[in-house]
């Protein structure tokens, strides 16, 4: 006779296998997630925010940006799925990955393979105190120079802790049958044997799941990787003499123009109406400057200044407002404190701005 | 029904769903939470985070570059 139908059901219910999928947003974590729920694995997503995600606050700040819909993609990617997800502050102990790499940096200031271990080995502790059977991510062999390559991809299961607990749905095919494999949690056969940087396979695997609109994010998923903003943090440790940062510095990094016209101070000038509004918020920090007697932008003085100083970095500010090309331009210096005064100053010319100083 | 407040201000995204993730966290169902936050992007971001995790978004409201999002916590 067969059972009856409530205990086959609990019984399913008490086998469905479950993993965590690490999501970034992009495409790779949202068909790796998708393949194992085909197989009847119940999973939930998550997002692990460092501080460097290019997610979210650049398209906030810049005002041009704010007509054009925002979107957080892992939520969008969760939500496509159907599936929960966790996203982790990890700001403090991110920080430790960036300064101090044990596997080096990639070809910027991107730390890709401890990053990658780090977020596996947090997947791994999170699936312990939850109660979930294995991690999934989205990677692919030979996909990235630093972290996707054969010989790296085991380092990334051995060193998180996570072992024959990491799935890689997309390319397990080449790689060493895992624990869910093993026990037929997972069939073999219907993961894939995706490598190398192309994109087809992906782009054919979306369209079969009838997935459309998802972001394909150029180059990384992080600053880390932007060859511009790793100079900045460069800059920043260089004028500290020590390699430290705090999720403010980190922020401001990402917003207006940054100029060191000398060694102990550098500007950071608000290019439009949506970053002067951000750099305002940090007037308790700064000193600053701000241009009263024509239209400009609102400059941050990050560093220690003397009159001298100040009148330099009020000359460059009132370079970049609408007195450009003024005789004078009256500023208004404000110190951290709030004390402020007013300065006249000339408009620095464009042949007096040393290409040097752009960070 | 217990009313909570949230003051997410001058974070910039996805900071505020982290933190309203995390209070939601400690409320219960049927509980209300009202989260303030001046990135317009919570706007989009904490109701498709609501909507993914059986929350429900009761009113949102955006004024003078503060955005105000009331949460119903759910079952979840
Ligand atoms: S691109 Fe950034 S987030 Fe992605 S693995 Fe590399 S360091 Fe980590």
């Amino acid at each position: 006779m067969a059972p009856p139908l409530k205990s086959v059901l609990i019984s399913m219910a008490t086998t469905q296998r479950k993993a965590v999928a690490l999501i970034s947003g992009g495409l790779d974590s949202l068909l790796a997630a998708k393949a194992v729920m085909e197989q009847g694995v119940h999973v939930e997503g998550i997002n692990f925010y460092t501080g460097f995600c290019v997610e979210g606050h650049t398209h906030a700040i810049r005002k041009k940006d704010k007509a054009k819909p925002k979107r957080n993609n892992a939520l969008w990617v969760a939500e496509q799925l159907g599936i929960k997800l966790h996203i982790v502050d990890v700001i403090e102990e991110y920080k430790d990955i960036v300064i101090n790499p044990s596997h080096g940096y990639g070809q910027h200031m991107n730390p890709c393979l401890d990053c990658k271990g780090f977020m596996v080995k947090k997947a791994h502790q999170w699936i312990e105190e939850n109660g979930f059977d294995f991690i999934i991510t989205g990677e692919v062999i030979g996909q990235r120079p630093m972290s996707q390559r054969k010989d790296t991809m085991p380092v990334i299961a051995r060193e998180s802790g996570a072992g024959d607990l990491l799935v890689r749905p997309l390319c397990a095919q080449h790689l060493p049958p895992t624990l869910p494999e093993q026990k037929g949690w997972l069939d073999r056969e219907k993961l894939f044997d995706f490598s190398g940087r192309t994109r087809k396979p992906q782009m054919a695997l979306a369209e079969q799941y009838g997935f459309e609109d998802y972001a394909q994010p150029a180059g990384g998923c992080c600053f880390l990787t932007d060859a511009h903003y790793s100079k900045k943090i460069a800059d920043l440790w260089t004028s500290r003499g020590e390699r430290r940062y705090e999720l403010d510095d980190i922020m401001l990094l990402k917003v207006g123009r940054h100029i060191r016209p000398k060694k102990h101070f550098k500007l950071i000038i608000g290019r439009e109406e949506g970053e002067n509004n951000f750099l305002s918020g940090y007037r308790k920090m700064f000193a600053s400057i701000k241009t009263t007697s024509h239209a400009g932008p609102l400059t941050l003085i990050d560093g220690e200044v003397s009159d001298e100083d100040i009148e330099l970095a009020a000359q460059i500010s009132a370079r970049y407002s609408q007195g450009r090309t003024a005789e004078k331009v009256e500023v208004e210096f404000t110190n951290k404190e709030g004390v402020s005064k007013l300065i006249e100053v000339i408009p620095m010319p464009v042949s007096q701005l040393d290409d040097t100083w752009q960070v | 029904m217990p009313h909570y407040t949230l003051d997410a201000k001058r974070l910039m995204c996805p900071m505020p769903v982290i933190r309203t993730q995390d209070k939601v966290a400690e409320l219960k169902p049927g509980d209300i939470l009202e989260v303030t936050c001046t990135d317009p992007g919570a706007l989009n971001d904490i109701p498709a985070w609501c909507r993914i995790n059986s929350h429900e978004v009761i009113s949102s409201s955006e004024h003078k570059g503060e955005v105000v999002i009331t949460v119903k916590v759910g079952n979840a």
